[in-house]
Formats: C-alpha cells, structure tokens, sequence
C-alpha cells in the first residue's frame, strides 16, 4: 500500500512538473487583468481576441500553416521514395546511404540553420520562408524516411508483384497500391513533420527576416515583457501541436489494431 | 505442334547453388501444368522466371510463339495467383478485379460488364462492392483468380494457391480450378509440392528436385511408369527391387530373372518398382514374389496399407481389402504380373 501511494506520488510529481508550466501558461491566457502573474482573475477571453486581431500575430500563424504544410508534404514525399528504393532495390553501400539519409537528425538545428543562412545568403537570395521551408524538410526527412521505411515490408512487396504483373508502371504502384497501403504511416509522418516544424524556432528565426513563423513572433514579443496576449497565442499553438500528435497516435493505434 | 509455352536450357544460379539447371519444357495451349517438386526444387523459381518476375541466368522463354525471355511481368502475357493471393487491401473486390483492365484503359462501361461477368465465373455474382477485409479465405482466392484471369492472359501462373485452405475447401477448389481451365481454355500452370493435388489437376506433370526437372508427362504416365527413382517416390509408395541387367530384355532379382525392357547395359545395377495396388497377396500373378510376412497393417477407411518383409529382408507394400482383415504376422503368398514391373 505504501508503495503504491509512493508510486502514485512519484507519477503525479512527474506530470505535474512536465505540465504544470503548460497548466499555468493556458490558465492565465484567460487572465483578465494585465499581467499573466497570480492572483487569477477571470477568465476572460479578452486576450484571445487581442492575439487573434494582432496583425503581427496572424501572419506569422499563417506563415507557419504555409511553412509546416510545404515542408512536412515534401519531406514526406521525399522520405517516403528515399525508403521505397531502400526497401525495394538492392545496390552498393545501401547501409551508407541509409546512414547518410538519417543523419540530419543527428545534426544540431543550429548548424542547420546558419549552414542554410550563409549558403542562401552566398547564393543570392536573402532569408525567407523558402529558406526556412528548405531547412524544415532537411530536419524532418529523416523522420519521415524512418517511419517509411518500417512499414514497408515483404508483405506489401507481394502486392505490389501482382501489381506489376497486370501491367502496372512503377510510379503507378507507388501512388495507386504501395501509398495508399501505408497512408496511416504517411498521415501520421506528416502530423509529426508538421508539429516539429511548428514549434522550430533557431532555423526560422535566423532565416527569416520580415516574413516570421509563430515561434519567432512569440519570441519578441516576449522580449517586449509578460503579457497575457503571449500566453494566448502559446495556448492556441499547444492546443495545435496537442490536436496533431492526437491525430498520430490515432492513426498509428488504428494500424497496429487493424 | 508448335509449343505454346516452351522454356528451353534454363539456368538461374544464386552464388554457388542453382536454383534451376537447364530446365527445358514444351507443354500445349489447353494443358494443366502442374510443377510438382519437395521444397527448394525450384519449382517456384521456374514458375517465377515464367512469370518475369526472376532474370535467368541463361536460357529462354517463349510464349505464343513470342521469346519473352528480356520482358518484364508487366509486358507478358501471363498473370499470377500469388501464395497469399496479394489482393490490394485498400480496394473493393470489384475494384481489384477491374484493375488490369484500367490500366489497358479499358472504358467504364465495358470494364463493368467484364468485372460481372469475372466475378459470377468464379462463383462471387454480387460481391464487387465488399471490402478485401471481409471476404473468407476461399473467397479471397477467388477474387485473386478473377483478377489474373479477366486481362485474358496466355498463361495463368499459380503459386500454391491452395496452400491456406483448408482440406475440404481444398478439394472443391481443385474442382472449380479445373471448370474454370475448361471454361476459359488457357494454360495453367500451378506449383505444388502436394502430390494428390497434383494428380487431381495436372495433365501434364512436371516433378522437380534439385533445380531439374526428373519426369514430365501425363499424371497416369508419371505415376505408373516414373522416369526415374525420385519421380517414383514423390508419385507414391512402392516396393523396390534391387536387380541386375542380363539383357534387353531381361533382370536378374532375388525372386529369378524376370522379363523386364531396359536399355541399361547389360552388368549394371538398376531398381524394379512395383506399385503397392500391383502386389496382389495370392499367386494369380504370373511373376512369383515369394513370400512375405506382415509387419504392420494399418486401416486406411477403403483398405488396409500392408507392410511386409521376406525372409531375405526384402520389403513390400501393398494394399489389401478391408474383409481380408490381414492379422500381423500372418504369412502372405505374394505375386504381380510382368506389366507391372517398372525398372527406375
């Protein structure tokens, strides 16, 4: 019994010190007064309205929808080919290549985002989305090639011989049989891409100049002081974020189920 | 006769061991091939270089009188029925069905018709808009046989197809297996290591071991006068005799010299085979075999399978029926006559 309670104390400790900044970070998002500091009055929504009509804030909301939807579909398009010709051919140094598609992972974002900065800057072009874009599919691809790659197995390789044999063209099995075979894999890559790019901050923020992402606005207008308008626009963003990584597990839950 | 599937010389190596080894075979249009071989004969790897699916090493397939040796699968004219049927899981029957002939960019229409008609042929009227998911085995090899069959090919390879079914399922399917070949008048060709199958289906047997083919021919021919030892075997039990070659026309064994055909020359060592259902347990049979006791009589439901032994050790297997009630240890008077002698 002393155990147990033990055990049970030690999970709430657990949880209550992963969620309790998120707690206390959602619940004076509907502070009433000025300052997102105890005493709680409210709730009101007047800082939701406030997030919601900063212009500032809006773009960098759709900014980030632009950002997280280009990057998460080509990162799991490019995966998603990179981990058909892994699993389907064989050709030398395959466990090379393999590493060399994973190791971006291993890279610090940081790296990533100066690497991109100078080599966008020497090329010509200045900060911008697309930049950003380039630099989340570079971070992400490798995830999405991992997910791939682990649902592709002999079973599905069948399917696509008979495929095959009654006339089909590589790229129509691709995207007529061996796609739609493991879209719960592909959807549940993109959520992941798209919740990873949503939160990125270092590449965006040094690869961006007026055009930000919703991280990087957060990020100055917190320089400007606590506000609960901040608070507003981290809730809805976690709310977002929490939305996808639902949507994951109820898709990757549904296949192991199935 | 131009052949309508004709393989010759085929060699596919992997590394040191050979898959197949100068396999060559000419089978006609309306023939029910059957390859018939144990486990890593290469039966599936023929049905594979056939299929395109498995580059040869050396060697060439005709089809139709057309060399399809460069072709892929997707350019032959054969379908496959795979083991485990390979059905598109995220499709509807009517839509696996119907897949072949979208991409022969066969009209909406046309393609409706023809799904139908597929789809009563195998006995599955009225299916079309179920999931894969909810179809029974025996079912899902169905749709497989509707999806292979409807591009009309020249040629339908099956691969174990019966393997997950169970016995009863089996034998009917056999049966619709061998309507739809009549029905349709293509050339299956079917890959079993299950030797009844094989016989109920095939009129042309192709036994396999070791990469080579050891008898092709028909199922009758194959079993009661096998090409060589293993054939015999696979085909089913009998009693070996060891013997002598004498002359052409004659064999030296145990039991005297018996008149038995061979071209082997004469000094060497060959095997007699008799077919258990050939022994007959009385001396109407003009060869004598002497005789033998009974060592185990098992009932089999039809007959009792007799295992016997001589006094010189030599062993016989025979059959024998249910109201002779053989008794173990009971002494029989054995004999079969010179037809039934098949030197291997």
């Amino acid at each position: 019994m002393k155990t147990r309670i033990a055990a049970y104390g030690y999970m709430a400790l657990c949880y209550g010190f992963i969620f309790l900044p998120v707690g206390v970070l959602v619940l004076f998002s509907f502070q009433s007064g000025n300052l997102p500091v105890p005493p709680f009055n409210g709730p009101s929504l007047r800082w939701y309205e406030a997030a919601f009509s900063d212009d500032r804030l809006v773009s960098a909301f759709a900014n980030s929808l632009l950002v997280g939807g280009f990057s998460s579909a080509l990162s799991v398009l490019l995966g998603f080919l990179a981990a058909y010709g892994m699993a389907r051919y064989d050709f030398p140094c395959k466990r090379l290549i393999e590493i060399l598609i994973i190791l971006p992972l291993a890279v610090s974002y940081l790296l990533v985002g100066m690497g991109l900065l100078v080599s966008a800057s020497a090329l010509g072009f200045g900060p911008s989305l697309v930049t950003v874009i380039i630099g989340h599919v570079v971070i992400n691809m490798p995830l999405a090639f991992a997910i791939c790659l682990a649902q592709l197995g002999e079973h599905q390789r069948k399917i696509e011989y008979a495929a095959r044999d009654l006339g089909a063209s590589t790229a129509r099995i691709l995207f007529s049989i061996t796609a739609p075979m493991i879209a719960p894999a592909l959807i549940a890559a993109f959520c992941l891409c798209f919740t990873l790019s949503w939160d990125e901050f270092l590449i965006a923020f040094l690869n961006t100049r007026f055009d930000v992402t919703l991280p990087v606005v957060i990020w100055s207008l917190l320089r400007g002081g606590l506000n609960p308008e901040t608070n507003a626009a981290g809730a809805f963003i976690f709310l977002f974020s929490a939305g996808l990584i639902l949507l994951v597990e109820v898709f990757l839950l549904r296949k192991r189920n199935a | 006769m131009i052949p309508h599937l004709h393989v010759e010389g085929l060699t596919k190596t992997y590394g040191d061991t050979a898959a197949l080894n100068d396999v060559s075979l000419a089978v006609a249009a309306h023939d029910y091939v059957v390859l018939l071989g144990p486990s890593g004969s290469g039966k599936t790897t023929l049905l594979s270089v056939i299929g395109g699916f498995t580059e040869p090493s050396a060697g060439r397939v005709t089809i139709a009188g057309r060399d399809v040796t460069s072709l892929g699968p997707a350019a032959r004219p054969t379908t496959t029925v795979f083991q485990d049927y390979a059905l598109f899981p995220h499709m509807s029957v009517e839509k696996n069905v119907g897949f072949g002939l979208k991409l022969r960019r066969v009209a909406m229409p046309e393609r409706r018709r023809r799904v139908e008609r597929a789809l009563e042929m195998v006995g599955l009227a009225g299916f079309g808009r179920r999931g894969i998911h909810e179809l029974s085995g025996g079912q899902r090899q169905r749709v497989a046989l509707a999806r292979a069959l409807i591009v009309e090919p020249e040629i339908l390879l099956l691969d174990e197809p019966l393997g997950a079914l169970d016995l009863n399922l089996r034998r009917q399917m056999q049966d619709e297996l061998l309507q739809l070949q009549k029905r349709t008048g293509r050339c299956f060709v079917h890959v079993t290591h299950d030797q009844e199958e094989a016989m109920a289906l095939a009129t042309i047997i192709v036994v396999m071991n070791k990469g080579r083919i050891e008898d092709a021919g028909p199922p009758q021919r194959v079993y009661a006068r096998p090409a060589t030892r293993f054939a015999a075997a696979f085909m089913g039990e009998s009693a070996e005799l060891a013997a002598t070659v004498i002359s052409a026309t004659t064999v030296r064994t145990e039991f005297g010299d018996l008149p038995v055909p061979t071209t082997a020359a004469p000094g060497s060592d060959l095997t007699i085979i008799i077919r258990p259902e050939n022994i007959r347990a009385d001396s109407s049979g003009a060869t004598p075999l002497g005789q033998a006791r009974i060592t185990e009589a098992i009932f089999q439901g039809a007959h009792y399978r007799v295992l016997a032994t001589s006094e010189s050790g030599q062993n016989f297997i025979l059959r024998l029926p249910p109201s002779a009630a053989p008794a173990q240890g009971a002494v029989l008077t054995l004999s079969c006559q010179e037809a039934d002698l098949v030197p291997v």
